[in-house]
């Protein structure tokens, strides 16, 4: 696919600015470019390596670690079934062969609509709400075969776009930093000791009690 | 179709009554994730806290923290007040990364935290970068936990206009920025080195420890304190309230509340804010106000006390209560709050093997003894199930544990056989605690339910060769007995 268009390049650029060292960046930057193409490809890496001041290869270093980077298309709705323990005590490697049949693929396949990829998944931190289904990260708690078949008709019918956006979008409300409300983003060998410890040292070696 | 999308765990409550509610006051307030509903609801006012710390010294507040005895929340139960003092002196500047990675399979606690109570976790940040004079503090965010990410983005932003983060905080000369960051999906970026160099864009990959313990040398080689969203998240109401009214929970060495998640096997799943130190699994279990009971009438056959990680216990160890000094002799741990309860219907080969699965999927494969022992473990476990085990299979894993922890390992007492506890932790081979994990699981279905596992291993489930009939000589110990006809 393609490389960061143009809005992406700046919000981009408002990223790297948070952190004091722009390969800190990396992870976040992938997720953009996931949620600009539903996947990372080779030139959106090459394109953040050059953002960011690395290879291509320490790009793809590190997304290749990280099982959210999907670095072949994937269907627009990952659905990933939770077999962990507490899901596999009520039915969660049940659900997946359901699931599996319902869809037409394994775990790990993608429908030849181009509609899903489904995954088996370790815990996604909703264990008392077993068992857990994440569509493209959201949750749906307590699902039975019933209501995953439900669910699926949903997506498919494009009944749920408001609370499921496509592969690759996560948070839809992004952190605001700029302006003169931010403190102070500097690189670590620019930076002293801040002024309210200085000043509360300084009371403390006058005897002071005024801090 | 909205029921099930509006079902964001409906079974999540406080417990109210005679434990007061430090961190979960506002889970069920509609707007608690707000500014307005943070200073409006729950157990206290959101943000005075940090108003009256602004107040006193940063060593004051650092005191104070240490005082109560906060244990940290994210597993290994460290006071949080005393590793705020291992940053060397004068070493500038500090940083602060918050741990919202949540990832031990059982545990589901911070993800709550974060959606209903993102302002709770920011004056939590706050208050411990004034303390320790951070410089900059990353709230590091679980990857797949979108909802979170927007609900504290959200509130950020809101923090940030109504300048309670960034410069000159409530007007005075304290100033710090919050910056929201996330992961994309890595159990072992929980462990606070591999976050760390998760956060400088590299393999979550965990450093040795010495030398790099996060407080001296953290991320990019600056002292850095590592705290779990829990423990952060008990700070306003600590400031609030006071040491005294928190140590009012709870026993002297472990004061406060946890939250637990209650999974598995129990009529009334949930998340709970329990006293710490004196409430019992026996209370979680059976409680009306918690548990309500293991599920339609069964019986309990065992739990684990602290998520995947722990050694198993069982029915013998319901009265012991959620603390630490209890818990570790008795052959297991708390670790993050994760009680999972299996009923007398629970197969312990095939809870073992996923548990174990989990492990070698997660293994980051940086140490030979966790990256090829814990996929091993894995092959054999399933060649049980799946019919195909050797007698010499158990003896096998036993070995493959040992060489990823010597000596015992961990594990509760059998009254059955009359072997001994073995006191927590275990000894690792290895660069970080993932590894070792994976023998608990193998390490407590061996002591107890042996011979679910011979059973096993002597039925033979071959897969024939050919679909016609083939006559099988079984009686030798071959692998498969239908390829040697
Ligand atoms: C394999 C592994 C995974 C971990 N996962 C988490 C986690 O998801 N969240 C967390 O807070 N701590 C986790 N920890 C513990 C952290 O290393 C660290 O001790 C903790 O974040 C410190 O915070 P606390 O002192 O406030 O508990 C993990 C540790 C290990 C060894
Ligand atoms: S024990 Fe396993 S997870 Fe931990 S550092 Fe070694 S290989 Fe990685
Ligand atoms: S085990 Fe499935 S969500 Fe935790």
């Amino acid at each position: 696919m393609a490389r960061l268009n143009a809005d992406n390049v700046a919000l981009a650029e408002r990223i790297i600015a948070r952190y004091p060292k722009p390969r800190s960046a990396l992870i976040p930057l992938c997720h953009l470019a996931q949620e600009q193409d539903g996947w990372l490809s080779e030139e959106a890496m090459a394109h953040i390596a050059e953002l960011i001041d690395c290879t291509p290869a320490q790009v793809l270093g590190t997304a290749s670690f990280y099982e959210m980077f999907k670095l072949h298309p994937v269907g627009r709705y990952c659905v990933n079934v939770c077999t962990n323990i507490s899901c596999q005590l009520l039915g969660g490697e049940e659900l997946l062969e359901h699931a599996e049949e319902t869809l037409g693929v394994r775990s790990g396949g993608t429908t030849e609509d181009g509609m899903f990829t489904l995954e088996d998944v370790e815990c996604v931190a909703a264990c008392t709400e077993a068992p857990a289904v994440q569509v493209n990260y959201r949750y749906f708690h307590r699902l039975d075969t019933e209501a995953f078949d439900e669910l699926i008709s949903a997506l498919r019918a494009g009944e749920l776009e408001d609370s499921v956006p496509p592969h690759g979008t996560l948070a839809k409300v992004r952190q605001e930093l700029d302006g003169d409300r931010v403190a102070n983003i500097t690189a670590p060998q620019d930076q002293s000791k801040p002024v309210w410890i200085e000043r509360a040292e300084a009371a403390a070696r006058s005897g002071g009690d005024d801090s | 179709m909205n029921a099930i999308v509006n079902r964001l765990g409906d079974s999540t409550t406080g417990s109210g009554e005679d434990v007061p509610l430090i961190v979960s006051s506002r889970f069920t307030e509609p707007a608690g994730h707000t500014l307005e509903g943070y200073r409006n609801s729950g157990s206290y006012r959101g943000y005075e806290g940090l108003r009256s710390a602004l107040e006193r010294s940063p060593s004051e507040v650092g005191e104070i923290v240490k005082e109560a005895t906060l244990l940290g929340r994210g597993g290994a139960g460290f006071p949080a007040g005393v590793k705020w003092g291992f940053c060397p002196p004068d070493v500038w500047p500090r940083y602060i990364v918050v741990n919202g990675d949540e990832s031990e399979p059982g545990t589901y606690k911070d993800r709550v935290l974060m959606e209903r109570d993102p302002h709770q976790l920011i004056e939590g940040c706050l208050l411990a970068a004034y303390a320790i004079g951070a410089a900059q503090v990353f709230l590091y965010v679980r990857g797949e936990m979108a909802h979170a990410q927007e609900r504290i983005a959200a509130a950020l932003n809101e923090a940030y206009e109504a300048n309670l983060v960034g410069r000159n905080i409530l007007g005075s000369d304290f100033s710090v920025d919050i910056v929201l960051t996330w992961g994309a999906g890595a159990y072992i970026v929980g462990e606070e080195t591999a976050l760390i160099e998760s956060l400088e864009g590299n393999r979550g990959m965990p450093r040795l420890k010495p030398p790099f313990f996060p407080a001296a040398k953290g991320l990019y080689m600056q002292p850095t304190v590592v705290n779990n969203v829990e423990t952060l998240s008990n700070l306003p109401w600590l400031f609030e309230h006071g040491v005294n009214a928190f140590r009012e929970t709870g026993t002297e060495s472990s004061p406060g509340t946890r939250l637990i998640a209650l999974s598995g096997h129990v009529n009334n799943p949930g998340v709970f804010e329990v006293a710490q130190g004196t409430t019992t699994f026996r209370d979680l279990f059976e409680s009306p106000r918690y548990g309500a009971g293991i599920r339609n009438g069964h019986e309990l056959k065992m739990f684990i006390p602290g998520g995947a990680s722990a050694p198993w216990f069982f029915s013998e160890h319901l009265d012991i209560p959620l603390e630490a000094r209890e818990v570790g002799p008795a052959g297991s741990m708390l670790g993050s709050g994760a009680v999972v309860v299996m009923d007398e219907t629970t197969d312990a080969v095939r809870a073992c093997l996923r548990l174990v699965r989990f492990f070698a999927r997660e293994s980051c494969g940086k140490c030979t003894p966790c990256r090829e022992g814990t996929t091993w473990e894995e092959q054999i476990l399933t060649r049980i199930l799946e019919g195909h085990g050797r007698p010499s299979d158990i003896d096998l894993l036993t070995d493959i544990g040992d060489n990823i922890s010597p000596g015992p390992y961990p594990v509760a007492a059998d009254p059955g056989s009359g072997l001994e506890a073995v006191p927590f932790p275990p000894r690792q081979t290895t660069i970080c605690p993932l590894g070792p994990s994976s023998v608990a699981p193998i390490t407590s279905a061996l002591r107890r339910f042996r011979s679910e596992f011979t059973d096993k291993i002597k039925r033979r489930d071959p897969i024939p060769v050919s679909s016609e009939p083939v006559p099988v000589n079984h009686a030798g110990e071959f692998d498969s007995g239908a390829a040697h006809v």
